[in-house]
This record gives C-alpha cells, structure tokens and sequence, in this order.
C-alpha cells in the first residue's frame, strides 16, 4: 500500500465541470485513477464522460463512497470545498487551486486541526503513487513505478528530477507535492513521517527552496527521526533577498529561508544536498547502490 | 505587497492608531510649508521601502522650515541607498519618553498569527529575543478565535502600567488591520509613549497579502504610485511573473521552482542570470514573445536561456511559439532552448526544422546552462 493514494483511492473532483477540472480528471482517469464523482454546485445530475456530478461533496460521497477530495475551484471558492471536503470526513484532500488569500488558508489550516483528513496544497501538483494511481495534474508518463519516495514544494522542478531520476532507471514509489504556499497542509515533516513507515519505499527525495523554514524542521526530524535515507535539493541560492521568486512563499526575508541556510542544516542533518537536478540523481544512485550492497 | 510607511499610516488613521501629525511633500518647497503648518520644526523622513533609514540619513530632524527644505531638496535628488526617491512625509516634532515595538505577522511554521511586544524601540527584534527575552512578549492567536483583552493583557506585561491600556487599544487595532486590510505584516518600530502620557505609532510596515488584492481594491490602487522597474512593469502587465536581477543570461522557464533552479545552475556554469522570469503554464507564443520583449530589453543580456518542462505545457506549442515570436522580436544573441516532457521530440523537431539562426537547441537541462554561460562570458571577453 503506497502512501496517501494507492489503487483503492476513490476520488471526487470538486470543479469537475470547469475547464482544468475536466481536463485534468479526465486525464487521471485515464491513467487509472478511480474518478468517481464531480461537484459543481447546481449541476447535480448532469455527468462529465460518464462521471456522476452531484451539488455537494456529501451526496457525492454518500452515493460512491469516495475517500478522496480533487480541488480545482477558483482562489475565492477554494477554501469552501476544502472546508466541504474536511466536513466529509474524507481521507485526504488535495487542492490544486493557485492564489488562495493567505488568510483564508491560515483559518481552514486551523480548522482542519484534530480533524480526520489530510490536507496536500494548495497551489500544489498533487500526488502520484506511479501505476497505481494519480490525484492532480502530475504527468503520469515522466514517473516509473519504483521505491524512492519523492517530496517537493514545487511543480515542474519535481517534474524535471522525477525525470532524471526515471532516465537512470529509478523508480518512485509515491511523489508528494506540498505545494508553494506559506501555508499549507501536508508539510515535509508529515511526508517523511508517511515515508519512514511505508515498507514500499528505501529513500527519500525532498526538494525543498528559500523561503520559510519547513526544511530546516524537516532537518531536524531527520536526524532524530529517519532510518531511511534522505537526498535533498533547495532551489534559490542565487535568490536576492526581499524579492518573491514566483511562489507565494519563495522569499529570503532578511537573513531568513536562504538557500544556504537550508541545505547547512540539511548537511548537519547527514542529508546530502545536490547542488543541480542531474547532482540529485547522482546522489541517489549511489545512495541505493551503498543501501543495496551493505 | 510592501507599504510605503505613509500609506501605512493612512491605514493605521483608519483603524483607529493614533499616528503622528504628517503631510507628504514631493518638492523641498512643500517640505517647508508643511514644516510652518506643524509649529516650524518636522522630522523629514525618506519614503523608501528599505530597512536601516535612521543610521543611513534617511530621517532628519529640521529644527527649521530651511532644515526641512535642505533634508527634502537633498533626499529628493540623491534617493537612497540606490533606490529613487519621489516623496518624504513631513511630521511633527514629539516629545518621546520611551520606546517599544509591537508587530502581528502570520506566522507561516503554525499558520497562526504571532504577535509580539517589546519594551524597547527601535530594535533589532530577532537581537533582543536573544539577549534581553525578559523585554520582549510573543503570543500565537489562532486565526479562528481572534485576537481577545486577555491575549492583549499578556502581550504588555513587560511594559509600564501607565502604557499598557493605551497599547492594548493599539494592538487591537492592528489586529484589525491585518483581518481587515488582508496584510500579512504590521510591524510597529518604534512605538512610543509621550512625555503626555500618548502612545503613537511613529512609524508603520505593512506588507500585504498579492492573492487578497482582488478583495482590497484601495490598496490595488496603491501600486500604482509605486516607482517599479520599467521591465517588471511590463512584465506584469502580460501576467509574467518577472524579477530583474545582475547577470547576463536571460532566463525564461515554466514554473517558479524550475526557474529558481535554472538560475543556480546558471551560475554553477559560471554566468549570472539577468532575470527571474516564469511564462507560467501554457506558454504561448504571445507570452514567449512577451517575455523575450522583456529580457532582451535588459541591456545586460548576452544571452538567453529557454527551459521548459512540459508537463501540461506542450512543447511543441512552445517551439511554434518561440519561432513565431522570433518573427516580431529580432534578437541580436542567440538562444539556448531546452525542451523536455509532453511532446519533447515533437518540439526539437520543429526547432531543428526551422534551423533559426539564432536559436541553439540543447539535449539536457545542464547542457543547456552551460551553453547560455558560455555564450554570455564568451562575448565579454
């Protein structure tokens, strides 16, 4: 069983009916995924190729027993669906949306605690656990099934060392993309956690960059934490200070969330940390090769 | 998005924290008429969005209306720090007895508001809660709750009696600031109790939240007063998400954290980048010649490097965007483009079809680094 999503997941697409909802849950179906159900709210009744559309995530949950929240509403809905989805008592809830108010995000953060579900994003690309099942917009054909484990807090970034990794033959068992959001659900803490547990995975990548200080935790759970081991990359060491770098939350504020300071305390942490996409990859094929032969 | 500290007093004004007397002046002669409005003495402060004003020359004390018009005419034609100056607020002069400082920000590692008091001012705030934390108050509010007069009660322990209500008031109104006004920050530094008795909010960061400006339109209106750089003004007005930076190659790549990691290997391979910049998804060739418009206006660009990843962007979209670009835009360096993901071949293909004099296909994303590096230092030297 991969972590988070695994062939059993059953998902419900909130914003099925709008333009990226269709494409994009249109395209996990057709990699496997269970897409069981639509929520548009009015359009109950009508169907997307043959996916049910009900008016609230409970009557969808209800009639197919989806476990799974798929969030592809605009910023100013978004934080109602996830609100919807928690209310649903759905395993996990992955939200897609970009340009959710922070504010918003931090009150549904806060509501979300002790509940049951798990939150991935927002402004994120999903998850994919590779020949099993995808939630997001992840292209299914850059990953091969496999046993290194993958978490980032960006998009194509994840999808350009999925790639390199892939190119050399290695495999992923589940890729995690927390999204770019300062805050957000599923952080590299929780990740790792997930990671350290699952018998189906021997590494761990996480891709971290600047801004904030969830590397810098994540470091510290490692090296109390982890039996596995971890390779990591930040992205941003030419960054200036001050200035956002695309992402809501990629921003060296003062001295804090550089670059250098993450992958110090990575590399205290016993973490290597590769300074490209191609170093990354290096790094864990030598790593499996070392785990394989000790 | 940063506030201008007379803007953020306006919004201070607004929400009931008493701030200073002030006037904005634009010409050193408004300075000294603003200065004869307040009594014939002003504090003339820089309007710039750096740190550091007070100990760089940034705040003047006119004892004068001449002083005043001499710091102005001076501020106004030198700038600071290397950043333009269009405007100083004029103040009155006041009589402080202490100083503190009071800030809320969302605290991004709980996803909580974190607000903190201090009786000291004008401080380092990350210094003094290591060396004098018995100075210094911090309380996480959880944004479902609020902020309450217990919490207020707490965060002014550590300042003297006759403050502590008139503070409380003050924090309750930045709180309301930072709900209301969608701001991420409300930095007070310093705030100071008067030789009266009066609290005042001597001067205000704000920083307020991009993805909440559709609900906040006054404040969208601010950004039009804003001196930005010419090349990221027309940036955003496509939709690009574009930051000029120091080196030589031109940088446009699909996603925020690619283009952050294309930038690092640029510089391993030993060139600078000129440029953040992030066509987004899609990338058509409307954004591309955008974008190319925009980097090759960079004077210091001697090279461009394109790194796309197609994921839900279609690479062969991006090399028939890139070519049509290349129709309305003649760039006189060349251009490395690096195409992988949906559709890869197909767009290499096309590229290798066109055989565009000016256009350098490159197999990896390193490879492609390399190339731009060589071609931008190679020109210097």
């Amino acid at each position: 069983m991969a972590i988070l999503v695994d062939g059993p997941t059953k998902v419900v697409v909130s914003g099925l009916t709008g333009r990226e909802g269709r494409f994009h849950a249109l395209r996990n179906r057709a990699y496997g995924t269970k897409i069981v159900a639509g929520v548009t709210p009015g359009k109950a009744g009508q169907d997307v190729e043959g996916i049910p559309v009900f008016d609230t995530i409970a009557d969808a949950v209800a009639e197919t027993g989806a476990n799974t929240s798929l969030i592809f509403v605009p910023p100013r809905f978004a934080t109602e669906a996830i609100l919807e989805a928690a209310d649903s008592e759905l395993d996990l809830i992955v939200c897609i949306t970009e340009g959710i108010p922070v504010r918003d995000m931090a009150r549904t953060a806060s509501y979300l605690r002790g509940k049951p579900s798990s939150l991935v994003g927002p402004n994120c690309p999903g998850v994919i656990s590779p020949g099993r099942s995808n939630v997001g917009i992840i292209p299914g054909e850059i990953c091969i099934p496999g046993r290194v484990g993958l978490v980032s807090r960006s998009g194509t970034l994840t999808y350009q060392i999925v790639h390199e990794l892939t190119q050399r033959g290695i495999g992923q068992s589940t890729c995690v993309g927390m999204g770019g959001d300062p805050v957000h659900g599923l952080g590299f803490l929780e990740s790792l956690a997930l990671f350290n547990w699952d018998p189906e995975t021997d590494l761990v990548v996480m891709i971290g960059e600047i801004g904030g200080d969830d590397e810098e935790r994540a470091a510290e759970y490692i090296a109390q934490e982890m039996t596995k081991p971890v390779v990591a990359y930040i992205a941003g060491f030419t960054a200036p200070p001050g200035k956002r770098m695309g992402h809501a939350g990629a921003i060296v504020t003062g001295s804090r969330g550089t670059a250098q300071a993450k992958a110090d305390a990575l590399e205290a942490a016993g973490v290597p940390v590769g300074r490209t996409p191609t170093e990354v990859a290096a790094l864990v094929q030598s790593r499996l090769a070392e785990t394989a032969s000790s | 998005m940063d506030l201008y500290e007379y803007q953020g007093k306006e919004l201070f004004k607004r929400h009931g924290i008493p701030v200073p007397r002030f006037i904005i002046a634009e010409t050193p002669e408004s300075a000294r008429a603003a200065t004869e409005i307040l009594g014939g003495r002003s504090v003339v402060k820089v309007q710039v969005q750096v740190g550091g004003r007070g100990k760089g020359g940034g705040v003047v004390l006119a004892d004068t209306p001449d002083d005043a018009e001499e710091a102005a005419e001076r501020m106004l034609r030198d700038g600071f720090q290397g950043h333009r100056v269009n405007r100083v607020l004029v103040e009155e002069r006041l009589s402080i007895a202490r100083e503190f400082y009071a800030a809320i920000l969302l605290d991004r590692s709980t996803g909580t508001d974190l607000a903190m008091v201090a009786s000291e001012g004008g401080i380092d705030i990350e210094e003094l809660a290591r060396t004098r934390p018995e100075a210094l108050r911090r309380l996480h509010i959880d944004p479902e709750i609020g902020i309450h007069p217990y919490h207020l009660r707490a965060l002014t322990g550590a300042l003297p009696s006759e403050a502590r209500d008139l503070v409380e008031n003050i924090l309750a109104g930045l709180y309301d600031v930072l709900v209301k006004e969608d701001a991420t920050l409300v930095e007070v530094n310093p705030l100071v109790l008067l030789t009266d008795g009066r609290v005042f909010a001597l001067d205000a960061k704000v920083t307020v939240d991009d993805n909440a400006l559709w609900r906040q339109p006054e404040i969208e209106m601010l950004r039009t007063v804003f001196p930005i750089n010419r090349l990221e003004f027309l940036a955003r007005e496509a939709g690009l998400q574009y930051v000029k930076l120091d080196g030589q190659v031109g940088i446009i790549g699909n996603g925020a954290g690619l283009v952050m990691s294309t930038l690092d290997v640029v510089q391993q391979a030993g060139a600078g980048a000129a440029n953040f910049l992030d066509v987004g998804g899609g990338a058509s060739a409307d954004a591309i010649a955008t974008s190319l418009e925009v980097i090759l206006s960079d004077p210091n660009v001697r090279s461009v490097l394109v790194n796309i990843f197609g994921g839900i962007t279609r690479c062969d979209l991006v090399a028939a965007g890139l070519l049509e670009a290349l129709e309305r835009v003649k760039p006189t360096v060349q251009i490395v483009v690096r195409l992988d993901g949906t559709n890869a071949e197909e767009g290499r293909r096309i590229l290798e079809a066109a055989a565009h004099p000016r256009i350098v296909v490159a197999g990896t994303m390193l490879e492609a680094a390399q190339r731009a590096a060589e071609l931008a230092t190679g020109v210097i030297a």
